[in-house]
């Protein structure tokens, strides 16, 4: 039992290493996509009721499976130990302590659940709130703010220390909206629509995920929600409604035709242009974004050019096609969508 | 009587008048036999799914793998869920239950002799058309929840159509197990085994079975709209067409919430087998775990909104559901602290069945304290659908059910086979088990608070989900090496296990009160029960076996015939049935009607055999059959 007694000590420690590790992520802003390093109200309160549970849990833990290994190292049978134990049948005063102790214990952590189950789903006031409609599609979000006559894929900015209100649903499956830092997630359900709300409390870029499985690419479907300092927002708001659609360089004037004649704009929509797609994401000022692919790809010449090349060799599934575009397409595409910004 | 005989019985199992070989297996309606089936099946579809989740953590070892494409990624959890589920948790389950349940009430077979061998193939048979689904380009890949619409053309191809059929016939198979068992212990217990001397086993069997009677219809409903939309273009998920998306998810979860408690009950019922004969003292609070079973049983149908949480039906209904999904955490506390005061004070044996009860208490109490974090629906936002849910559901399904499961096998394997499993094995497998278990699967906690969603395929690098997936995976050789070397011993000891004698253990129930393995009609002569672990008060009294009931006019009542019982004889109509079963199901699948046609019409021509068929049962000579005569 001794050499029991050694390996359960370092099971601890290095649950104990374990856990330092992940504290240590999270201080270094290596883990940008953690609930436990919230942004924002939303996440901030979610992650309170995170830890009440939490330490209650533990409190208890700390109890129970203190008390199962005492039991084991003094209840275990000695060699030579014939006697037979008391036989104890029950005992009611126990059994009611550990009946109501229990049910206290909950009860504390069900007046936040209740509480803050209503705060997270309060609609905030729609005369200071910016209002954003969120459509999933297999496999990219579309963020359309219907007061600013914008419409973009994959990456929400947001003024920051403003409540956002969100109103959810889906073109095709069921998707999740998740954004860690900013708030828990919610579901976006086709022929029905969700509500939520979040608030960036600081600028910064916060990332995003789909968090229910929508088919083969569910992995991909990444977004980041990027908020802006008051400037920096007006400045984005003035470009998306302001797009600088004239190709510059040659190869963008090549890359502009290829995109009308090779089929592009049936499908995609940059505002300001007469390609009016709705099928596949708005590339209005499509230069702009630091991801590309439902920003599972840094949006650089070189991803770009894999990207057009063969998409569903990067997101599996994906209803954009190979077009088997020639290199020179493939880098006049690249000129033309790199210089949208 | 036959009751503390040291030699090991020839193991043919087969009852007189069996045919030998494989026939008499296909055949049987023995209990025994069955339950050996369901566990030996069991083990098979166990590394098949073992397999499954041993890829998908080498696809996941390292962030941007490719080792596993993402459409292969999908199918694999998506079977990996159902096979644990369907195909080794409830079958394991039922096995042990069918061996142990008519030895623990002092009954010869369960209520239903042929609907019991019925129950076992159309399991394996489900089974068997859902893995054939590989084979016809692709298993289901939308999840063992299996959500609409994503569950429907164009999202998804003809592996759903495999997770519909297969289902459909597995879950018929354990409704009828549930009935069976159900009315077997309602009615077939031993005289004065009145309901509060039945051992908790069978009381968690009892519950078992009511929520499978209960829970069991609403998969089935939610499958047959589902067979529609699929076959025959009706559209009650598809929200296009004015169908409702959620209706899925509402009736998967009335299903699925007690499902986890149909997995998790028959496990509470081998703890408290367990621990009581190796702690040598009756179980503690046994009024009050009978109370918290039936509790929990109740409580399960209240709670299926909280895998729901996110789907946005308000704050209200969230509320509501999280109350009540908190407060299933006081009777199961009821339990855990039960077991441990029947621990207290007692000369605790660690055996290796003691040793995975002890590791069960850890684990599963830890997917208990995760289980009340997920209950808090403002937190469960951001844990829903992330990893905290996977090292949840594998602390209270591995470290709850399979723990549970061990434990089972190690104590009743001699009386199934007549042979100890090696013991110096066993611990050294418990270690590894629970090393492996908890390296892979504890720091999934860390990753979903980090960010990691569920089912993901791949994770890109800079996400802090590195190195914690390393980790994991790494365990699972660990946990790998403790299932291989389980299987080792199982073989090992099969032939080469030391002869275990009726009573191993010094325990308390009735099941040891006769031979291992137990002779074909189970008991000589039918024990009268005296008490509550009715074993031990006869071992307390100082009589060491059970006073057999007075027979003189009784003989209907425990058909014993004066040396002679009165057993059902062997049929192969319920393998039949399944077979006629899986014809239409393989006809409706390839989409050749006429197949499917004639599948049914042999189906209900051999539920009229059996209709019509006259049992008459036979008479079994105890001499005969291989046990002595009283």
């Amino acid at each position: 039992m001794r050499g029991a007694r050694r390996s359960g000590a370092k099971r601890w420690t290095a649950a104990a290493v374990l856990v330092l590790a992940v504290l240590a992520l999270a201080g270094c802003g290596q883990a940008p996509q953690s609930a436990l390093n919230p942004a924002g109200p939303v996440a901030n309160m979610e992650l309170q009721v995170i830890g009440l549970g939490f330490w209650i849990m533990l409190g208890v833990g700390v109890i129970v499976l203190g008390l199962l290994v005492a039991i084991i190292f003094r209840f275990r049978a000695r060699r030579g130990e014939s006697a037979l134990p008391e036989q104890v049948e029950g005992n009611t005063r126990l059994e009611f302590v550990w009946t109501v102790i229990p049910v206290l214990l909950l009860a504390v952590l069900a007046v936040p659940t209740v509480k803050d189950s209503f705060a997270a789903a309060s609609a905030p006031d729609p005369s200071t709130a910016l209002q954003v409609n969120v459509v999933g599609h297999q496999w990219w979000w579309e963020f359309d703010y219907p007061s600013l006559h914008i419409v973009t894929a994959d990456e929400m900015h947001i003024p920051a220390g403003t409540q956002i209100s969100l109103s959810l649903t889906s073109a095709d499956v069921i998707h999740s909206f998740w954004v860690p830092r900013l708030a828990g997630k919610l579901d976006a359900v086709p022929g029905r629509t969700n509500s939520m709300w979040l608030e960036a409390s600081k600028p910064g870029d916060y990332s995003g995920q789909c968090a229910e499985l929508c088919g083969a690419s569910h992995a991909l479907m990444r977004f980041s929600v990027i908020a802006d300092s008051p400037s920096a927002w007006t400045a984005w708001v003035h470009t998306m409604q302001h797009p600088n659609t004239t190709p510059q360089t040659p190869a963008a004037q090549a890359g502009f035709k290829d995109f009308a004649t090779l089929g592009c704009s049936a499908c995609h929509t940059i505002d300001g242009t007469t390609f009016q797609g709705t099928i596949g994401p708005n590339l209005t000022n499509l230069g702009l974004r630091k991801g590309i692919a439902s920003d599972s790809l840094s949006n650089t010449d070189a991803n770009m050019a894999r990207w057009l090349a063969d998409p569903p060799a990067l997101m599996p599934d994906v209803i954009m096609p190979n077009l088997h575009l020639s290199k020179q397409q493939i880098t006049d595409l690249t000129a033309y969508l790199e210089e949208q910004k | 009587m036959a009751a503390v005989s040291e030699r090991v019985h020839p193991r043919s199992y087969a009852r007189p008048g069996e045919p030998p070989g494989l026939w008499g297996w296909l055949t049987t309606v023995d209990h025994k036999r069955i339950g050996i089936m369901y566990i030996l099946a069991s083990c098979v579809f166990l590394f098949l799914g073992g397999g499954e989740a041993f890829l998908m953590r080498l696809q996941l070892a390292v962030p941007n793998n490719t080792l596993v494409s993402a459409t292969l990624f999908n199918q694999l959890f998506t079977m990996h869920g159902l096979t644990m589920i369907f195909l080794v948790v409830m079958p394991l389950s039922n096995g042990f239950i069918n061996v142990i349940l008519p030895l623990q009430i002092g009954a010869r077979d369960v209520a239903f002799p042929r609907l019991n061998t019925l129950g076992l193939w159309l399991t394996i048979g489900g089974g068997l058309i859902l893995y054939t689904s590989w084979f016809t380009g692709g298993a289901p890949d939308a999840g063992w929840f299996n959500y609409a619409p994503l569950n429907s053309p164009p999202y998804t191809g003809s592996g759903i159509d495999f997770y519909v059929v297969g289902l459909l016939v597995a879950g018929l198979g354990s409704l009828i197990t549930g009935i069976n068992f159900l009315t077997t212990i309602v009615n077939m217990r031993a005289p004065g085994m009145h309901p509060m001397r039945l051992p908790l086993f069978m009381w968690t069997a009892v519950v078992m079975s009511v929520l499978l009677i209960f829970a069991m219809p609403a998969l089935t409903a939610d499958l047959v709209l589902l067979f529609f939309d699929r076959f025959f273009g009706t559209g009650f998920f598809n929200p296009a067409v004015g169908g409702n998306a959620l209706l899925w998810q509402q009736l998967f979860w009335i299903f699925g919430h007690p499902e986890v408690y149909i997995l998790i009950m028959p496990a509470f019922g081998m703890i408290s087998e367990v621990i009581p004969t190796f702690s040598r003292k009756p179980l503690f609070g046994y009024s009050s775990m009978v109370f918290a079973t039936l509790a929990i049983g109740f409580m399960s149908f209240m709670v299926w909104s909280h895998h729901m949480f996110t789907v946005g039906y308000g704050p209200l209904v969230n509320s509501v559901f999280a109350i009540t999904s908190m407060l299933i955490a006081v009777p199961t506390g009821v339990k855990i602290f039960n077991w441990l005061a029947t621990m207290w004070g007692g000369r605790i044996r660690f055996t290796t069945a003691m040793m995975y009860a002890t590791g069960f208490l850890a684990t599963f109490t830890i997917g208990g304290f995760s289980g009340v974090m997920l209950a808090s629906a403002p937190a469960d936002l951001q844990y829903n659908d992330s990893y905290f849910v996977v090292a949840h559901i594998h602390y209270v399904l591995i470290g709850g059910s399979l723990m549970a499961l061990f434990a089972a096998g190690y104590y009743w394997y001699p009386k199934i086979t007549g042979r100890l499993l090696s013991e110096s094995l066993g611990k050294w497998q418990f270690w590894l088990l629970f090393i492996g278990f908890n390296i892979t699967f504890f720091p999934m906690h860390f990753l979903g608070l980090l960010g990691m969603p569920r089912r993901v395929f791949t994770y890109p690098p800079g996400l802090g989900f590195s190195s914690m997936n390393y980790v994991s995976t790494m365990g699972v050789f660990v946990l790998t090496a403790g299932f291989v070397l389980f299987l080792v011993n199982l073989l090992w000891a099969w032939r080469h296990g030391q002869p275990s004698g009726g009573d191993p253990w010094d325990a308390r129930t009735l099941e040891w009160s006769t031979t291992s393995p137990a002779p074909a009609y189970d008991f000589a002569q039918i024990p009268l029960v005296r008490g509550r672990d009715p074993l031990w008060v006869e071992k307390q009294t100082g009589n060491g076996q059970m006073i057999p009931v007075d027979t003189a006019g009784a003989d209907e009542g425990d058909g014993h015939h004066g040396g002679k019982v009165h057993m059902p004889v062997q049929t192969p109509l319920p393998l039949y049935l399944t077979l006629a079963m899986m014809v239409a199901s393989y006809g409706a699948l390839f989409h050749v009607w006429a197949l499917a046609v004639l599948g049914l019409l042999a189906m209900f021509f051999f539920l009229f055999r059996w209709m019509f068929d006259k049992d008459p049962g036979m008479m079994v000579d105890i001499v005969d059959a291989g046990g002595e005569h009283a």
